[in-house]
Formats: structure tokens, C-alpha cells, sequence
């Protein structure tokens, strides 16, 4: 491989700032660079110990018992808890903002109770002095299992004589709850738009195929962990990794049935998430050991731990069917998405369903989603959830009926796309949205017209994410010396105290480095929701720009009490604040700031902000165009050159969008040519290390050339969040550039080289 | 309970010593015992290099050492890069490239990097890669990363030259 030095090009921006679209070095990167910043795994305190956890060795199995007194005679050991220890909980629902789960579920999922319902589900814990004696003390725990039959796929668990994991489970069928008998199937909805048999009857072409994806993990570099003080007055402290520590408290709450005012939640740096670590796992557990013990208590998962036991997203199983007719247009569009939620129900179908066929304008479509439990770890959300699934099923058909009717496939998306107006087969109408400008930016790219050596292929494919809002609250604090203090609660995953900070530092004509980003604990600031959903630059950076207004305002009300005249006359441009009744009357935020304590007091801002939920600003668009070189002899897939392509409203750091863009890319590299749980006849996952579940290291990978498009959307710089939507292209690109290369249409993920010879055969 | 080594050694420059049980990693007693916290757990099997630290001149993944084998080593780890306030060129480059998202492997990327650029201070992209491929990051695309280290050994030739 050779380096190409590709053009950053940012598109169709239309408004230049003096801090915002500027790329300073990150607030919190001096700490991440010499190993001072503190991850979850990192905390320590007087008298800390160690906890370890008994996971299932059966992928479905009762639990008839549990015998602890061997583990807790042995020294060294402090406390074990079970599922005993845990008070009995409702059926009330948690909502961590981009997934709700039962109270009891989570609940059940953290510690078993009777039923152990995958590999690796908890059983007990055990906190000691090290983690070496809580490991053998986990040894010692006797449980008695009686295995049961399991089912791994969603086609297994819909049969009609499945194992069945939830004997009180009834499928909600399209609203109605069927009594009559357990089920697999949590839920089966319908989204319909138009007619669509008439749309079938009026097409030309029509292609229908069937899909498969198998489960795959986030693949934090870092495991979850999360540790635990209960103190004598009964208030409990958590210090964990997580993506939300709002969310968290409330759930560890309701789990462990206290009042969140109970609760406090220190957030630690966080080692990557990805959706992953919006669910809590460990912190009721190593509560319930602090409790026991009267000690902290650290809890942390190893590799095997995280990938067996946190939350995957979802193996699928998919049917898309497009007709057009011959001139471009399609007339109907219909999908059938069956995800597997894990043992417990609230897989991503839904939001696959709302992404499927988003891109498109069509007049007559069906989609129908169900919700299948199966015995694996419980799915939980990982960057888009749901929707890379859903756009590997459409956009490879979507790509073979352009080819069937001799039309470039940009050209067919831009003939079909959904502009401001268009209805989604889910009912939601667009706002302004940049699909079309995203596909054009496409087309015009140099690497859309390349050409291309032997054994090589292009595919193109866009994807789109809904963004969430929710909950963000800010508050800011002058300092004398001009700088101010900005106070979060958005944990900081990739650089979103820099473009948080630079909203501030935008409205208050200050430069980015004069802002000191804080993201505190959960006594320290209002509710925020998690970072996830693409909502922390656009709704917590709303919150900083509204927070950044109030102590606007509240400066030049204090330069007017200082300078005898009306507030009205004075304004704040380019970080000097100047009256209009006399050009002598200016003075920089700097000198102001110097003079606040003598003239009222500080000045503090404070805002909050609920952005909306789903879909605000209208989403995101990202589209790929991929090469790849296929070795006809073993099947194995290189990608040569990748370009994403991707709406980011206005960019407030480039170079982070950028990285958002290249790594949500190079998950969806691995998820299609690499990564699966790889699941064996007893529903043991047999590759759980980094060797064998195999993440893209560097040396597979080509750069990864980016476009940012800004098509604004209502936030006041236009920002859309863009963490997700850029990983929901590259599975079907790199399918349709296989296609190209080779003639064989991939209908499951990952396109291994075994998978890619198996097709080959098949197909030949 | 296992009996404990004394293991003596020079981290960062200074002399260390340390009581090590028998079955931990020098990961372990870096982080646990000597209270350096830099190197970070991603899998303790050697796949994803966020322990990667120096021991007498090549890099290894502290999970796969044993405590006990340090003895007499000398150890550099991510807090012993910088050369007091200041940063070194390598950590300055992943700074302003851009070239960390959540963080957690950039100790191991860090200390692999400059054992890379002190091996072969112009490596092409492809001997980046090739070097770099035992250090997993999710969240980059490694882009960043391999422009990072482009540019720190244009610094540090500009600075040698």
C-alpha cells in the first residue's frame, strides 16, 4: 500500500466563525497522551477490593442452586452476593435514553434469577483482597444446573416447537397481545406507506432477495468496569466507565430500588463505547459487594467477559424486495427484519425499520419488524443499532435493480432520494436533510470515475442515522483572567469537550483554549443523557451556546452598569464588548472579566435544554464509495480505497468529524469482511480473544479519505450529530464492490473468504 | 497464598523495586503495585497492545510478562515519554493530528511509535502499519494515527538535523 494524500475537502459550507470549523488541540489531551487520564479500570481508594463474577457455562439452563459457603470461607474473601441479595423490582421500564429495557430484565441480567439464559450470564460475585482470591473464591461457588436446549438464530427461535427462554413472554402482534401462548417473538410491527401492490404491479423490474448477518461486538479497546463505595449513611458512590452517568445512576437505582438522590455517579474516562456502554452490568453488583462488605469494591470484565457478556448488537435475518420501473423510478419497496434481541427483549429492529429504506422517496412501502429473543447476551446499541443490518439487505438490492434496468447506481439513489418533505415508510417527515448533496459530492468525486486494476471492483451505498436530542444541561463561570469554566455532563469519548467548549467559546468571542471543560459527576450538574444517538456536539453544544448567551447577556449588562448606559447599546463582537453611544466605551472579554469582582459579583451562565428526540436536525446521510480486490483463488477481500462521504451540518472540529467518519468506516470494514461471533452446536462462543474475533488491525486498512457536506440543520450553527450514520454504508458498499469484482452477491455478513468461496460455488 | 519476589529494576530512569507474586504480569504489578496506571488492560493476551511498554530496548506487552521476569530490566512506560513539562515530539503529533478519540490505547500506540521511529526514523506507510499492527484501535481508522507518525518523524528529523 501506498500513501495517497486525498484532498479535506469540507463541501457547500456556507458560514465561516472565528473558533467554530477550527481544529485546536483537544482540551483533555495532554492527560490522554502521558497516561495521567484515569479510565474505569484505574480508580482506586483506601482499603479497595477486588470482585470477580461466576458467569454460566450453559447457553440456557435453570439454576436449581447455589452453594457459596466454600467461597466465602475462603481468606481473603469479603462478601459474595447472588441474585438473593437483590430486592424484588418491578416491571416499570428504564429509559437510558437511546434504549429502554425492563427494570426486571436488567435487573435479571445482571445477576440470574433461576434461569440463566446465555453463556457467560452472572451467576455471583465475589469481592476479596486481590483479584486472584476472588477468582479462586468464584471457583469454589457450587451452582446445579439443568441444561436446556438453546436457539441462536431468529428463524431457530421463531419455529414453532423453539426452545422457548421466557415461558411469560406474549408476542405484541401488531398491537395486540397474543395470550394464548409463550413465544420468542417480543414483537412483530408495520410500517405502511401506500399501496404496495399496486407499487409491484407497476414496476418493470422487481428483485427480491434474502439476507443474513451474524452477531458482532463494538470492541471497546476498553472493558467495562465500575467500582463502588455504599456508605454507612446509605448513599451509594459509583466511579465507572460509562457513556452516561445519569443514566446509570438512574438505572443502578432502579435496580437496586433506592431514591437517585441516593445515588452519585462519578464518570471516568471513558476507553470507547460505542453504545455499548450506555447499559450497566457491573455497578449494582459491586454496590451490593460494597454493602456487604463495608469496603469499596472494583469490579472489571476481562476480553472474554466483554464479549460474552456485555452487549453485542444483532445477528439478522432479512428479506428486501424493490420494484421500479424502467425508467428509474421505484414504485415499491418492501423489508422483512427479524433482529435477535439476546436473551431479553429490545433488539434494534426498530430503529432498523426507520433507516431501511430512509434514502428514498418512494410512494408504496411495507416494512415488518419482529423482536426475537435467543440465547446470547443481551443486544445492546452499537453505533446506528440496527441500521447497517437493514442497509446491507436494501442497498444491495437497491444496487442490483439500478444494474438490472442499466442505470449508474448514484444516479438511481439521486432519481429517488428523499429531500425536505418526504415521508419515511415509519410516517416521520423529513426536515431539510443532505441526502441529495451527500450523493452528489458522491458522483463528483474523483474516486467515483478511478480506474480500476484486475480482481478489483467499486461499490457505492449511502446509509442514514435519525440522531437523537434529549437532555443537556451547561453551566459556565468567568474567570478573572478571561478564561471561563464550562461544567458538563457529557462524557468525552472521542474530543466532545473541544467541540463543546468551541460552541462557548464561539458565542463569547474567546479562543477555544480559554474555555476549561469540566465533565462532572452527577451532584455537579443538571441531567444529561448519555453520549450516544449523535446528540452530544449537537445537543450539549446547544446547551453551551445557550449557556454561553446567558453570561453574553449578563457581561454586557455588567459593561453597561459600569460604563452608565443602556444595556441596548452595548454588543460583544469579536470578543470586545462596545457601546454605540461612544466609540471610547470598549473593552475586551479579558478586561471585563478582570473587573467582575468589584462591579456585582461573578458572572455565571447556566442552560438546559431538552434537543427533541428522535430524528432531530433531520439526521445524518453518509455514503462510501469502496474499492476492493478480491484473490479469485482464496476469496480473501482487500479494501484498496475508501472515500466517505457524509452531512455534518457545519463541522465544529473537522478533524474529530473526520475521525468519526474514518472509525465508524473501519467498523464497518471489519463487520463485512471479518467480524462475527463465531457460535459453536452448544451456543458457545468459540472466539472470544482479539486474536480470533478479528477487529481490523492498521495493516489492513487503506487510508480513509473523507468529505464533510454542511447542509445546516436548525441547531444554531447547523451542527447534525455525525457519530453513527458513516458506519452504516460500508457493509453493502463493500458487498456491492464484491459484486463488481467478482459477479457474486453476497447475502451474508462477514464476506470472509470461506463465505466468499462458499458463494462462489454456489453461485457458479 | 503464593509467596512474593523481590524484583528490583529501572523504570523511567529510576530505580524501582517491588514485591511481585508469582503469577502476575508486569501489567499487573505496573498498575496495581507500582501505582503506574498508564499501561492499560484492553485483553491481557498480547492482542491489543494498549500495555505495550519498552523492556531493555524492545517493545512488549506487559500482560505476557511476568512480574518476577522484570527483574533487573530496565522499563519504560507512557509516563516516562515526555521529558518533564515537555511533551515528547511523538506525543505532540498524536496531540495535534488528532490522532486519539477515547484515548485508551494511546499509551501503547505512544510507546510503540517511538521504538518505531527510533528503529527506522522515515519508515514508509506501509512499515508504519506493518509496526503498528499489534496495537488495536476502534475508534480512528488508524488515519490519524499513521499521519500522526508521518509527521513526528519529520519533527524529530528536523530536530536531529
Amino acid at each position: 500500500m501506498t500513501t495517497t494524500e486525498y484532498e479535506r475537502n469540507v463541501v457547500l459550507s456556507s458560514v465561516d466563525y472565528n473558533v467554530v470549523g477550527t481544529r485546536p488541540v483537544r482540551h483533555d489531551g495532554a492527560d490522554k497522551v502521558t497516561g495521567r487520564a484515569l479510565y474505569g479500570a484505574d480508580f482506586d481508594t483506601a482499603g479497595l477490593l477486588h470482585a470477580k463474577v461466576l458467569r454460566s457455562p450453559h447457553a440456557h439452563a435453570n439454576i436449581k442452586s447455589i452453594d457459596t459457603s466454600k467461597a466465602e470461607a475462603l481468606p481473603g474473601v469479603h462478601a459474595v452476593v447472588t441474585f438473593a441479595d437483590f430486592p424484588q423490582v418491578s416491571d416499570a421500564s428504564v429509559d437510558f435514553g437511546e434504549e429502554i429495557t425492563s427494570v426486571h430484565d436488567l435487573q435479571s441480567n445482571i445477576l440470574a434469577r433461576h434461569k440463566a439464559l446465555y453463556k457467560g450470564h452472572a451467576v455471583a460475585a465475589v469481592a476479596a483482597t486481590n483479584a486472584h482470591i476472588a477468582e479462586e473464591a468464584v471457583k469454589l461457588i457450587e451452582v446445579e444446573y439443568e441444561a436446556l436446549p438453546s436457539v441462536m438464530t431468529a428463524p431457530q427461535a421463531m419455529a414453532d416447537d423453539a426452545p422457548i427462554l421466557h415461558e411469560t413472554m406474549r408476542t405484541d402482534e401488531l398491537g395486540t397481545t397474543i395470550d394464548n401462548k409463550a413465544s420468542n417473538v417480543a414483537q412483530h410491527f408495520q410500517h405502511v406507506k401506500g399501496d404496495i401492490a399496486k407499487g409491484f404491479a407497476d414496476a418493470d423490474v422487481i428483485v427480491e432477495r434474502e439476507f443474513n448477518t451474524v452477531t458482532v461486538h463494538q470492541g471497546y479497546i476498553e472493558p467495562h468496569a465500575a467500582s463502588a463505595f455504599w456508605n454507612t449513611d446509605g448513599r451509594l458512590h459509583i466511579w465507572c466507565s460509562t457513556q452516561g452517568a445519569f443514566p446509570a445512576r438512574d438505572a443502578t437505582a432502579e435496580v437496586l430500588r433506592l431514591p437517585v438522590s441516593q445515588v452519585r455517579v462519578t464518570p471516568m474516562e471513558i476507553g470507547g463505547g460505542f453504545g455499548g456502554k450506555i447499559p450497566i452490568y457491573l455497578e449494582p453488583v459491586a454496590a451490593m459487594l460494597s454493602k456487604k462488605s463495608g469496603r469499596a469494591v472494583k469490579l472489571v470484565m476481562s476480553r472474554a467477559d466483554v464479549f460474552e457478556a456485555s452487549g453485542p448488537t444483532c445477528g439478522s435475518n432479512m428479506k428486501v424486495k424493490i420494484g421500479t420501473k424502467n425508467d428509474g423510478t421505484i414504485t415499491a419497496m418492501q423489508a422483512y427484519l427479524a433482529f435477535e434481541a439476546g436473551a431479553y427483549a429490545g433488539s434494534p429492529v426498530g430503529a432498523g425499520a426507520m433507516c431501511v429504506f430512509a434514502a428514498y422517496d418512494v410512494e408504496n412501502a411495507v416494512v415488518d419488524g419482529y423482536d426475537v429473543v435467543v440465547n446470547k447476551p443481551k443486544t445492546a446499541a452499537y453505533r446506528a443499532p440496527g441500521a447497517p443490518n437493514a442497509a446491507f439487505a436494501a442497498e444491495q438490492v437497491v444496487d442490483e435493480v439500478a444494474q438490472t434496468i442499466g442505470m449508474d447506481p448514484i444516479e438511481f439513489r439521486l432519481r429517488n432520494a428523499s429531500t425536505e418533505g418526504t415521508r419515511r415508510p415509519d410516517g416521520t417527515v423529513f426536515p431539510r436533510i443532505g441526502c441529495v448533496e451527500v450523493l452528489e459530492a458522491m458522483r463528483d468525486h474523483p474516486h467515483y470515475n478511478a480506474p480500476l486494476g484486475e480482481n478489483e471492483g467499486r461499490g457505492i451505498a449511502i446509509g442514514y442515522w435519525f440522531n437523537v436530542g434529549f437532555e443537556s444541561a451547561v453551566n459556565i463561570a468567568v474567570n478573572g483572567d478571561g478564561t471561563i469554566s464550562l461544567i458538563e455532563g457529557s462524557t468525552d469519548i472521542g474530543g466532545s469537550r473541544a467541540s463543546i467548549a468551541m460552541q462557548a467559546a464561539e458565542v463569547l468571542g474567546i479562543a477555544a483554549e480559554s474555555v476549561r471543560p469540566s465533565v462532572v459527576d452527577t451532584d455537579s450538574i443538571g441531567f444529561t443523557a448519555v453520549t450516544g444517538g449523535s446528540r452530544t456536539t449537537y445537543a450539549t453544544g446547544w446547551a453551551a451556546y445557550d449557556a454561553a448567551q446567558d453570561v453574553k447577556a449578563k457581561m454586557i449588562a455588567r459593561a453597561a452598569t459600569i460604563w452608565d448606559v443602556d444595556p441596548d447599546s452595548v454588543e460583544l463582537k469579536d470578543g470586545v464588548f462596545q457601546s454605540s453611544s461612544d466609540p471610547e466605551l470598549n473593552m475586551s472579554f479579558k478586561d471585563l472579566a478582570g473587573q467582575l469582582a468589584g462591579t456585582g459579583g461573578p458572572i455565571v451562565g447556566a442552560a438546559s435544554r431538552n434537543a427533541g428526540g428522535m430524528g432531530v436536525g433531520g439526521g445524518s446521510f453518509a455514503g462510501n464509495i469502496v474499492d476492493v480486490k478480491v484473490d479469485p483463488q482464496t476469496g480473501k477481500t482487500d479494501v484498496t480505497r475508501f472515500t466517505c462521504v457524509q452531512d455534518a451540518g457545519k463541522a465544529i472540529h473537522p478533524s474529530y468529524v473526520e475521525g468519526q467518519m474514518q472509525g465508524g468506516s473501519v467498523q464497518g470494514i471489519g463487520w463485512a469482511l471479518n467480524e462475527e461471533y463465531y457460535m459453536n452446536d452448544d451456543g458457545i462462543m468459540a472466539n472470544s480473544t482479539l486474536l480470533d474475533y478479528r477487529m481490523p488491525t492498521s495493516l489492513d486498512l487503506p487510508m480513509i479519505d473523507t468529505v464533510i457536506v454542511e447542509v445546516p440543520s436548525d441547531h444554531p450553527f447547523g451542527v447534525r450529530g455525525v457519530g453513527e450514520a458513516n458506519i452504516v454504508p460500508p457493509t453493502p458498499a463493500i458487498a456491492n464492490a464484491i459484486q463488481s469484482a467478482t459477479g457474486i452477491r453476497m447475502e451474508r455478513l462477514p464476506m470472509s473468504p470461506v463465505a466468499i468461496m462458499e458463494e462462489s460455488w454456489k453461485q457458479s | 497464598m503464593p509467596g512474593k519476589t523481590y524484583v528490583q529494576t529501572r523504570i523511567n530512569g529510576e530505580h524501582v523495586d517491588f514485591l511481585a507474586e508469582p503469577r502476575q504480569s508486569l501489567l499487573e504489578c505496573l498498575r496495581d503495585v507500582i501505582g503506574l496506571t498508564g499501561s492499560k488492560e484492553g485483553c491481557n493476551d498480547g492482542n491489543c497492545g494498549a500495555c505495550t511498554v519498552e523492556m531493555d530496548g524492545r517493545i512488549v506487552t506487559s500482560c505476557l510478562v511476568l512480574g518476577v521476569e522484570a527483574e533487573g530490566s530496565e522499563i519504560i512506560t507512557i509516563e516516562g515519554i515526555a521529558q518533564g513539562s515537555e511533551l515528547h515530539p511523538v506525543q505532540q503529533a498524536f496531540l495535534e493530528n488528532a490522532a486519539l478519540q477515547c484515548g485508551i490505547c494511546t499509551p501503547g500506540f505512544i510507546v510503540a511509535t517511538k521504538a518505531l521511529l527510533e528503529h527506522n526514523p522515515d519508515p514508509t506507510e506501509h512499515e508504519i502499519r506493518f509496526w503498528l499492527a499489534n496495537n488495536l484501535c476502534r475508534c480512528t481508522g488508524y488515519d490519524k494515527i499513521v499521519r500522526a507518525v508521518q509527521d513526528a518523524a519529520a519533527r524529530l528529523q528536523e530536530a536531529s538535523a
